[in-house]
């Protein structure tokens, strides 16, 4: 993989009118779209900031995680504890989720350290396996609410909006899912992301250039669980609901593939990739109801014959050889 | 003292479970370089292929034998067909079609077979050994099978000249491509050996969980941890890595600290053995070439 | 006679047209017109309970038996069943969908404590009938808080306040070991018995419990052993429960064994796990097991029989979540029946809660359908069963 899928430093004025276009694009498709799909389009932004967040460790760190389900339940329930039993707004939720997870990933990547390959998705996806079961426990059960989960208020849109709760929380999560890619474009653009990206290609070289290779590692980790957890709690607002069932070891799974067939170590894979968690499923539901998975799981082959680097790497393959023709 | 022993033979038995998939997992790992997270699925598969043959009135041994054939063969072809298109993707990519296989045999064998469960035939007699109550003649039987398959795949690799082109062709392809080994052929191969090696698993861990499509959801784990805790390179590291955890997890949950958590516990001891030997109990360390 | 009555003076007034709509024949939501009631539903047709699929499955097939027969009142039924994987954040999705685009009537047997827990303020706001839930926690009957949701099977709450009223009155001063399953079920069921010991809960010595993935429960039985209890309650599902009534045996265990309800099935939990071993069992049952050869002579096991054959062949006779699916279509169908030509969510909700001495083919002698307005609970009677190595006898009357 090449230095140049980082994103550039600055934008040409072309792709700021694309961008401008299509934040115009965003901001009236509530008011064509139904409830029901605004809702789902919430999620897709859910999604995409956890991708994005995955992205960092996985397509740029070159860390495999088949436990990111865990940060994205970490990130949930700290949402859904501060509302149900603190009270706390939620939007304030956000910024407690993303320390929580931040710290929680941080802690977590230092021991990770050490594994590499098939030992690192063993210990994450131990993580996933494992956490359901910390969050059903006794010692927990008076926050987490046990097996039973804990259902949170879906927020009103404030200051009078004449936009219904589904609309404001699009607006909502449009304006999180912003910040947050803004975020990770700088954090990767800079000296960091190339720290990043120099450990994934070459650890030793990196170490040499004087790189503080356990340290960009755990950070890598702890950032990526950050922007997992802020999905995780913008999800659970949406859902307004969190069980320990709801965040199984194929919710993990699921992440990691969205960011393989998004295209992995681009920003947009993260967009792609949460497409597919979102609609795929239901697709393959409509084609088969005698065995959805396995419509599934064909459809992901699939995605990986024709765009084995991603439906990104597919995107700009397509725009790439288009260019050159005009 | 009586249950601590109990316990113990009991954690054997399961620990024999995990050893057989495991050893799956070190066959195709020496043939690819890659941990196949659809093995546990594929065994279930093959199980019910046995399942079915034996139904069809074919004794137990003949369903035994074309089993294994008919695993070895779609082991091969699904090495051809599947896998062959990705070849050169990432690793992540190969996990991801995995991925997709595990979830493809899963709701399959749902669909054909339903997921009520059903009593899988034994080879061993239904009686407990010396009439003692601890273990099973099953899962004694089983064990003896593990212990075979292993001093098997380790005279493989160790002694005959395919075993050892199969291990040169993952280890470095290009060299061995020189030497006139056909690479993608010693993959295939290896794919129909773990195939095989997966449904002897499964006919031996069917009887003791009983045959449904998600017989091997959980043991996939046990076995992925066994593998990597022994030296996923090495044999007969993985199969006393499936013996440790099987100990392991049941010592914890029944005298430490009670079963709710023994999982996450075990995973933890494993994960911090992972951490001081990074390559296993028993795996060669990895010197990293510039 | 004084409906006939009432019809005759509606249609008199409606002639008049002194009062219209007030008496009008026909009345639809969302979702019903003169041909077609449009029902939702959410269904774990993948992901890890992808087992109870069979029960929307085999609903659809019964629906579709019905259509072909002519429908309800000329209606067809039009049963759209979504795979939620039994992920509340699915289940809400599909729910919605479901809702305001596919536009049903009522939801249909939604499946799962935590899926059902997801839509449950969603559905009561929306006010749309979230009908006969596939669950059995006790939060279902709960009509002045949510009057638009219905559980249907007995609570698991109530199965295990009958077994702790059985110990009471037969093993006394008994040492009980349990063991549950991990998860709302499990913890529902155990929480029952406490209540059912009450003051006594003490007679429980030893608790264990086992997670889904777990691939053997060995250890829990032989930790459940070693506390030398003589009262065993095995809560879990089929495949657990015959783990552990093979384990118990085979370690040489002889104590009273309790079986919860969902793993009665004789042909895919006490077959599996040995006949021999399952000898002496004790359970609760509301439904009739179709692998007992008590009903091989039972009329209505028999048309159930063939209906599995014809309509639906690719069921398993052995798997009990087909009669309890069969069953609860046919709950439905008897409410649909009752609206009559009012087809409003409120009557539907209306027509769920005056279900009288309702005596289904598939449940046992003298176990009825009951509901009214302040009861959302249709089963609540359990007849007490023991198991002869062959068929489960009943013993004792039902208890409500």
């Amino acid at each position: 993989m090449a230095a140049g899928n980082l994103p550039g430093s600055a934008l040409p004025p072309w792709k700021w009118a694309a961008l401008a276009v299509l934040l115009a694009l965003l901001c009236a498709l509530p008011f064509v779209l139904s409830n029901f799909s605004v809702f789902q389009l919430t999620l897709v932004m859910a999604y995409a900031i956890v991708l994005l967040g995955l992205n960092m460790l996985t397509g740029y760190n070159g860390q495999i995680s088949l436990g990111h389900g865990a940060f994205y339940a970490i990130g949930a329930y700290a949402a859904a504890i501060l509302m149900d039993h603190y009270g706390v707004p939620y939007w304030m939720t956000l910024p407690v989720a993303a320390a929580v997870c931040l710290v929680a990933g941080f802690l977590f990547g230092l021991p990770a350290l050490r594994l590499e390959g098939p030992y690192l998705a063993l210990a994450t996806f131990g993580l996933a396996v494992a956490l359901p079961q910390l969050l059903k426990h006794k010692a927990l059960e008076k926050w987490t609410g046990g097996v039973q989960g804990i259902t949170i208020l879906k927020p009103d849109p404030p200051f009078g909006l004449p936009i219904n709760a589904d609309q404001w929380l699009y607006f909502f999560a449009l304006a999180v899912a912003i910040v947050m890619f803004a975020l990770g474009r700088n954090l990767l653009a800079g000296r960091i992301g190339r720290a990043m990206v120099a450990i994934r290609d070459n650890p030793i070289a990196a170490e040499a250039m004087g790189i503080d290779i356990a340290l960009y590692k755990s950070l890598t980790f702890g950032v990526s669980a950050m922007f997992t957890g802020i999905g995780g709690a913008l999800g659970a607002i949406a859902v307004q609901f969190v069980a320990p069932d709801s965040f199984n070891v194929f919710l993990s799974i699921a992440f990691l593939v969205g960011i393989v067939v998004g295209g992995l170590s681009t920003l947009q894979g993260a967009i792609y990739g949460a497409l597919f968690i979102q609609f795929v499923p239901n697709v393959a539901d409509r084609i088969s109801r005698a065995a959805p998975w396995a419509i599934y799981g064909i459809m992901v082959i699939l995605f990986m014959y024709l765009a084995p680097g991603g439906v990104a790497g597919f995107v700009q393959r397509i725009s790439r050889s288009w260019r050159r023709r005009t | 003292m009586d249950t601590f022993i109990a316990q113990c033979l009991s954690g054997l038995a399961t620990g024999g479970i995990y050893a057989s998939l495991a050893l799956a997992l070190v066959m195709i790992h020496q043939a690819t370089r890659l941990v196949n997270f659809a093995q546990g699925e594929l065994a279930m598969f093959s199980t019910y292929i046995a399942w079915s043959l034996i139904q069809a009135g074919l004794p137990y041994w003949a369903a035994f034998f074309a089993t294994l054939a008919v695993s070895f063969a779609a082991g091969i072809v699904i090495e051809r067909v599947v896998l062959r298109p990705v070849q050169g993707a990432s690793p992540l990519a190969m996990v991801v079609v995995f991925i997709g296989l595990l979830v493809i045999l899963n709701s399959v064998a749902g669909w054909i077979y339903s997921y009520t469960v059903r009593p899988f035939p034994s080879p061993f007699p239904s009686e407990p050994l010396l009439g003692q109550h601890y273990i099973s003649s099953h899962d004694l039987g089983a064990i003896g099978v593990t212990l075979a398959m292993l001093l098997a795949i380790y005279a493989f690799f160790r002694f005959t000249p395919l075993g050892l082109a199969m291990r040169a062709a993952a280890q470095n392809p290009e060299s061995a491509r020189l030497a006139g080994i056909r690479v993608g052929w010693m993959r295939a191969l290896g794919w129909g050996l773990a195939c095989a090696i997966g449904a002897v698993a499964g006919m031996m861990v069917a009887p003791i969980v009983f045959l449904d499509p998600n017989m091997m959801a959980g043991v996939l784990l046990y076995a992925f941890a066994a593998a990597l805790l022994g030296g996923i390179d090495n044999p007969f590291g993985a199969v006393f890595g499936g013996f440790f955890v099987g100990v392991l997890e049941n010592l914890l949950g029944a005298y430490v600290i009670g079963q709710e958590l023994k999982l996450t516990v075990a995973l933890v001891v494993i994960v911090a053995v992972l951490v001081v030997k990074p390559a296993g109990l028993f795996g060669r360390a990895m010197v990293r070439r510039v | 006679m004084k409906h006939g009555k009432l019809l005759a003076i509606a249609s008199l007034v409606a002639v008049l047209g002194a009062a219209p709509g007030a008496f009008a024949q026909k009345k639809y939501d969302t979702g019903a017109s003169d041909t077609e009631i449009k029902i939702g539903q959410t269904m774990p047709y993948s992901g890890p309970a992808s087992a109870y699929g069979t029960i929307g499955r085999i609903e659809a097939a019964y629906f579709k038996m019905i259509n072909e027969q002519g429908g309800i009142n000329g209606r067809k039924l039009n049963l759209i069943s979504l795979d939620d994987g039994y992920s509340p954040p699915k289940t809400v999705e599909a729910t919605r969908r479901l809702v305001e685009q596919e536009q049903v009537l009522f939801d249909f047997q939604p499946l799962g404590t935590a899926p059902n827990s997801a839509i449950h303020k969603y559905m009561n706001a929306k006010k749309v009938p979230q009908l006969f839930v596939a669950t059995g926690a006790t939060k279902w009957g709960d009509p002045k808080h949510f009057p638009w949701t219905m559980g249907w099977q007995p609570s698991y709450q109530t199965e295990g306040k009958i077994y702790a009223k059985d110990i009471l009155a037969s093993h006394p001063n008994a040492k009980i070991a349990v063991l549950y399953q991990n998860d709302d079920y499990g913890k529902d069921l155990l929480k029952g018995l406490k209540e059912g010991l009450g003051a006594k809960a003490s007679m429980i010595v030893k608790e264990a419990s086992f997670e889904v993935t777990d691939p053997s429960i060995d250890s829990q039985i032989l930790s459940l052993k070693d506390s030398g209890a003589d009262v065993f309650v095995n809560i879990a599902t089929p495949k657990f429960a015959a783990l552990a009534i093979r384990k118990v045996y085979d370690s040489g265990w002889r104590p009273v064994h309790y079986l919860n309800n969902v793993a009665l099935s004789i042909g895919s939990v006490l077959k599996p796990a040995g006949l021999e071993k399952s000898k002496g069992l004790i359970t609760v049952a509301y439904l009739k097991d179709a692998t007992d050869p008590e009903w091989a002579n039972d009329p209505a096991m028999n048309e159930y029989k063939a209906f599995l054959k014809k309509w639906y062949p690719e069921g398993n006779v052995a798997d009990s979540s087909n009669v309890y699916g069969y069953s609860a279509a046919m709950t439905l169908v008897q409410v649909l029946k009752q609206c009559g030509d009012n087809l409003t969510r409120e009557n539907i909700m209306k027509q769920a809660a005056s279900l009288k001495h309702l005596q289904l083919p598939l449940a046992r002698p003298g176990i009825e359908v009951n509901t009214a307005p302040d009861d959302f609970f249709p089963f609540e009677a359990l007849q007490l069963a023991r198991f002869d190595g062959e068929r489960w006898v009943a013993y004792g009357k039902v208890i409500e």
